[in-house]
């Protein structure tokens, strides 16, 4: 190597469900160069100090969604942040936040991935054609209405930024949220009154959220649930007025 | 799952926060310092008998009603959510004093809206 040698130091908190009553910090001193990002380091950890410290990962591109976690207290994509931005300070990596850890830096999804299911997360045609009729078209104004929400990569980042699903998990969370808003506003779905029925309306769909904003701050992919969920509080509201002068609502 | 009441007080914050906006500042300014010192208004556009006779018209009810009630809806959910954000889960107790404060004083300022004596 052409660069003369540093050497970071990275804390990871340990948790090993068979050994540790609760999680732990645990110290490596990793060599390092200036394009290694925060998941390279692990990856040396773990071919060659410590092959048993765990934590997910997939595509190294921002795009799986999988190696999110705390750097320095900060939900993070640790493929996406570089090491040289904690030189020559160190930093801490840690499980993400408000989630279940089910070792070292692995935390359990299913609550993220029952919800999702739970909104349709797919389009249900307004109206149904057959082959012959050939696609469904869409203006490139229409796809503006909700491409930014489909950018979504359900790396959960938000669910670790969100006080609100830290402080009540039966809130839905911001990613799930924006995700519904996709679906609903997409042209070429039908699905809206079911989604919000069943869930946006109530308190652990759009009503929990209080505005915080630090979801969309953190999201790795430009997607800002905090602005799905207002535009989702001002048509609830609307539909929770009008409701009863709106046929076919009053019985919901 | 159930459908949330939110709606009601989100709309009344979303109402206040709208109005403060919009007229808040030049409030301040108008009440809290232009007549004050002087400039642009006369010094009596704020006299007690300006402001009651003001206060008769009932657009001007209307006007002083909604600043006061509104700005209040509008405190009381801001400081509700902030609590709620910071940890304190009396959810009942800070909801009866968030919200109720606003009531009583919108009933107190409708009440005196609409008994004002020449
Ligand atoms: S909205 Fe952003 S932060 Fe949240 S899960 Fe999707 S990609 Fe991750
Ligand atoms: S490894 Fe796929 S997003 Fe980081």
């Amino acid at each position: 190597m052409a660069d003369t040698e540093k050497i970071i130091e990275i804390q990871v908190l340990r948790y090993r469900p068979e050994q540790d009553k609760e999680p732990v910090l645990q110290s490596y001193k990793v060599p390092f160069t200036d394009d290694m990002s925060v998941l390279q380091g692990l990856q040396y950890i773990k071919d060659y100090l410590d092959g048993t410290v765990s934590f997910r990962w997939s595509c190294r591109m921002a795009i799986c969604g999988s190696c999110g976690m705390m750097i320095d207290g900060k939900p993070k994509l640790s493929c996406k942040t570089f090491l040289r931005e904690y030189y020559p300070q160190g930093l801490k990596v840690e499980a993400l936040a408000h989630l279940p850890i089910e070792r070292d830096l692995v935390v359990g999804v299913e609550d993220f991935v029952t919800k999702l299911e739970s909104i349709k997360p797919y389009i249900i045609p307004k109206e149904k054609r057959t082959l012959e009729q050939g696609e469904y078209l869409q203006t490139p104004q229409q796809r503006d209405m909700y491409e930014q929400f489909s950018s979504c990569i359900n790396c959960m980042l938000c669910y670790a930024a969100c006080p609100q699903y830290g402080l009540n998990p039966s809130f839905t969370g911001p990613g799930v949220l924006a995700l519904m808003h996709r679906y609903n506003a997409d042209s070429r779905d039908g699905g809206q009154a079911e989604r919000l029925n069943s869930l946006g309306h109530a308190d652990e769909g759009f009503w929990g959220c209080t505005a915080v904003g630090y979801c969309s701050e953190v999201c790795p992919k430009g997607v800002d649930p905090a602005n799905a969920i207002n535009q989702n509080k001002m048509n609830s509201a609307i539909n929770y007025f009008t409701r009863f002068v709106t046929p076919g609502e009053a019985d919901k | 799952m159930k459908r949330s009441n939110e709606p009601i007080f989100w709309s009344l914050f979303g109402a206040g926060g709208m109005l403060a906006a919009l007229i808040g500042p030049a409030l301040v300014f108008i009440t809290g310092i232009a007549v004050p010192l002087g400039f642009i208004f006369a010094a009596d556009t704020m006299s007690y008998s300006h402001m009651l006779a003001f206060s008769h018209h009932w657009l001007g009810k209307i006007v002083v009603l909604a600043v006061i009630a509104l700005f209040m809806w509008h405190a009381a959910h801001r400081i509700h959510i902030l609590l709620h954000d910071f940890g304190v889960h009396a959810v009942t107790t800070v909801r009866v004093l968030c919200y109720g404060g606003a009531f009583v004083g919108t009933v107190i300022a409708a009440y005196t809206l609409l008994t004002l004596k020449p």
